[in-house]
């Protein structure tokens, strides 16, 4: 038994068909527990108000922004490494549900922005990371769509996977040299938040916790969302491979 | 130089359309390859040339000793039919034109540009490119598109002369060029389709 | 490997070649800038250095899609597959020929479109030391998305949404250097930054362009 079989695709169907309720259930759980504690159960912060509820649904959705890239880069090593076509229509899932958390974190880190700090938008190093990164997934969705040929298009979106994941750190590097920014410090998972010890720029217990299930549904809903979407793009290759079938037999 | 061809299988946009092709090309001979349309002639000779890998099979002799004329012929319009000669025979090392120039009778117009050729006469330029790269196997897949009777002889002169010169050549093609070459029907090797249920098989 | 650098040059000198399309869309680009933003020179003065790195990196993008796709028409690129030459030798003196008949051109007219947006004295300098040791980045990335999109038919837009964002860590130390340089400031660490992005982007990214070409190939 090896994890390679779920490359199979009638295996990896079967299987993601059997867990896939547990992941929507949990998922859903998980979301709907963490939002309700968070908004309801948690007090406002004493310098940002009711505003700072807001992080339940922009951390989770910055951290997946962040990690369905990562996911898409393994697999997109895993297909030009071992061949396998799930491999690759996973990573292709995963695109659009990436974009979209890229561009929820973006709005809602806006509407945080907006009585935080006074404006809608700064060109501050964080926000302008994730704008390139939305930029990032928008060029590889395109280029997805714009291949006729199935395993030529998932070469070439794995290579310029592995190339924009290096240009994307470089513009990383390169933004926070071009501007210092305004954006308080990736605070979740620093030693003192988990410990409440220093209030001053770091998440207490009492968000941290509420937080933290929300990420967890986060990651859940991501994990369902491209085991569905991987689902629909194996039948639908399934489909054309068919199609071609008929074709050739005729 | 030997070319050595063994239970070669190959796909085209995905779908298998040759398999179980073997054969073997040795020095001084030419093979002709038939097939309807659409039977993986051209895919094989480019899987041959290196440009695209087998599904399986082995594939010997390729390396470095093929030279490839496809479909287009690779010529740039502004350049004349010297300079684009010349360009082909200093990538692939060699120095020397004259003789394919002659050999296509391509010497009154060396220095017109190549834009302002005919077909045909774009066509033989094209062929001449195969005497400049001093590659042992040519691999010509449909030579003779837009040549004359008396074009088809000078390319079937110039093949004899390769072959005489120890070389080998691999042609897909329809007409009858008058050479003593073997013929290799690829009717009979039209690929089976897949079964549906294999290790990912059920994506070709 | 000269032969394919020379005929690459002769082909961008001749008829229908686009050398010099580059330049005067450069041109083009830096006389608009002052109508959109006004005439008021102490502004154009602070928007000069960016703004001419940002019209350089347009008229670079502007050629790209030529760049591998009329060889791939025409079956060249067939044709040097085939050839003793590495495909990454190929990719590397395409971008090579890409950088002399396109960047290196826009770096000579750069400090002359200087002078149009009021660029700074102490600037010139920087400008062209930042575009001459930036712009070939420019062209090596170029030669990734070209050979990304070579065998699409309307190549050409996909090709700037792929390269653009990569443009970006280039885009930002050379108009930092040529800010920095406008402005009096020490500009050493980010020109050395961008040496490095240009350095190590010629150094791999060839790879990746020849293994995508072998792809698009196939």
């Amino acid at each position: 038994m090896s994890l390679w079989e779920y490359a199979n695709p009638k295996k990896f169907l079967t299987t993601s068909e059997r867990v896939l309720p547990v992941f929507w259930w949990l998922s859903g759980a998980c979301i709907v527990i963490g939002l309700i504690w968070g908004f309801f159960f948690t007090p406002d912060d004493y310098r940002q108000g009711s505003t700072v509820k807001i992080i339940y649904l922009h951390v989770p959705s910055a951290l997946m922004a962040i990690n369905a890239w990562l996911m898409m880069l393994v697999a997109s090593l895993i297909w030009l490494i071992r061949r396998h076509h799930v491999s690759a229509l996973a990573a292709r899932a995963a695109a659009p549900v990436g974009a979209t958390m890229t561009v929820i974190a973006l709005v809602t880190g806006a509407i945080w922005g907006q009585p935080m700090w006074g404006t809608w938008w700064a060109w501050d190093p964080r926000l302008t990371s994730f704008l390139i990164l939305f930029l990032f997934y928008l060029g590889y969705i395109a280029l997805w769509s714009a291949i006729e040929d199935p395993d030529t298009a998932a070469d070439l979106t794995s290579v310029l996977c592995l190339v924009g994941s290096v240009f994307a750190i470089l513009s990383r590097y390169a933004v926070n040299f071009w501007n210092q920014g305004l954006h308080q410090g990736a605070s979740v998972m620093r030693a003192g938040a988990i410990t409440g010890t220093d209030t001053e720029e770091k998440v207490s217990n009492i968000f941290f916790f509420p937080l933290m299930v929300c990420m967890v549904g986060f990651v859940l809903l991501f994990i369902a969302l491209v085991l569905y979407r991987t689902g629909t793009e194996i039948r639908a290759r399934r489909i054309r491979a068919l199609m071609a079938r008929e074709r050739m037999a005729a | 130089m030997t070319l050595t061809v063994s239970d070669l299988s190959i796909a085209r946009g995905g779908l298998p359309v040759l398999q179980g092709v073997s054969f073997a090309l040795a020095r001084g001979e030419a093979l002709v390859l038939r097939g309807p349309n659409g039977i993986g002639k051209t895919t094989l000779l480019r899987t041959l040339a290196g440009l695209q890998p087998p599904i399986t099979g082995q594939i010997d002799g390729n390396e470095e000793t093929i030279a490839y004329a496809g479909h287009a012929d690779g010529l740039k319009p502004t350049l004349t039919v010297e300079e684009n000669l010349h360009f082909w025979a200093e990538i692939f090392g060699t120095k020397e034109i004259a003789t394919a120039i002659d050999a296509y009778e391509l010497n009154g117009l060396r220095s017109r540009p190549a834009g302002a050729l005919s077909a045909g006469q774009k066509r033989r330029l094209g062929l001449a490119r195969m005497l400049v790269t001093g590659r042992p196997i040519w691999v010509l897949d449909e030579p003779t598109v837009s040549l004359d009777t008396g074009a088809v002889a000078m390319f079937a002169d110039a093949v004899r002369a390769h072959l005489g010169k120890g070389g080998s050549a691999l042609i897909a093609t329809h007409i009858e060029l008058g050479l003593d070459a073997r013929l290799l029907d690829l009717g009979g090797y039209r690929a089976s389709l897949p079964a549906l249920d294999d290790f990912d098989g059920s994506f070709v | 490997m000269k032969a394919l650098l020379i005929r690459d040059l002769k082909l961008a000198m001749r008829a229908g070649g686009g050398f010099g399309l580059g330049l005067a869309f450069f041109l083009i680009v830096t006389v608009l800038i002052p109508f959109s933003v006004g005439p008021q020179s102490a502004l154009l003065a602070t928007i000069a250095p960016g703004g001419l790195w940002l019209g350089a990196l347009l008229a670079c993008l502007l050629s790209l899609d030529r760049l591998l796709a009329l060889d791939w028409e025409d079956g060249t690129l067939d044709l040097l597959a085939t050839a003793p030459l590495p495909l990454e030798s190929v990719v590397t003196i395409k971008a090579l020929a890409h950088w002399l008949t396109t960047g290196l051109p826009l770096v000579l007219i750069a400090p002359a479109l200087g002078v149009l947006l009021s660029l700074p004295a102490p600037g010139y300098f920087w400008l062209v030391i930042s575009l001459l040791v930036g712009t070939p980045a420019l062209s090596v990335i170029g030669t990734f998305g070209a050979a990304l999109t070579v065998g699409l038919k309307r190549g050409g837009l996909l090709l700037s949404l792929l390269v653009l964002p990569l443009y970006v860590p280039t885009l930002i130390f050379g108009a930092e250097v040529a800010r920095r340089g406008a402005t009096g400031m020490e500009a050493t660490t980010p020109l050395l930054l961008l040496a490095g992005i240009t350095a190590g982007v010629t150094a791999l990214l060839p790879f990746a362009s020849a293994a995508v070409l072998r792809v698009n190939l196939r």
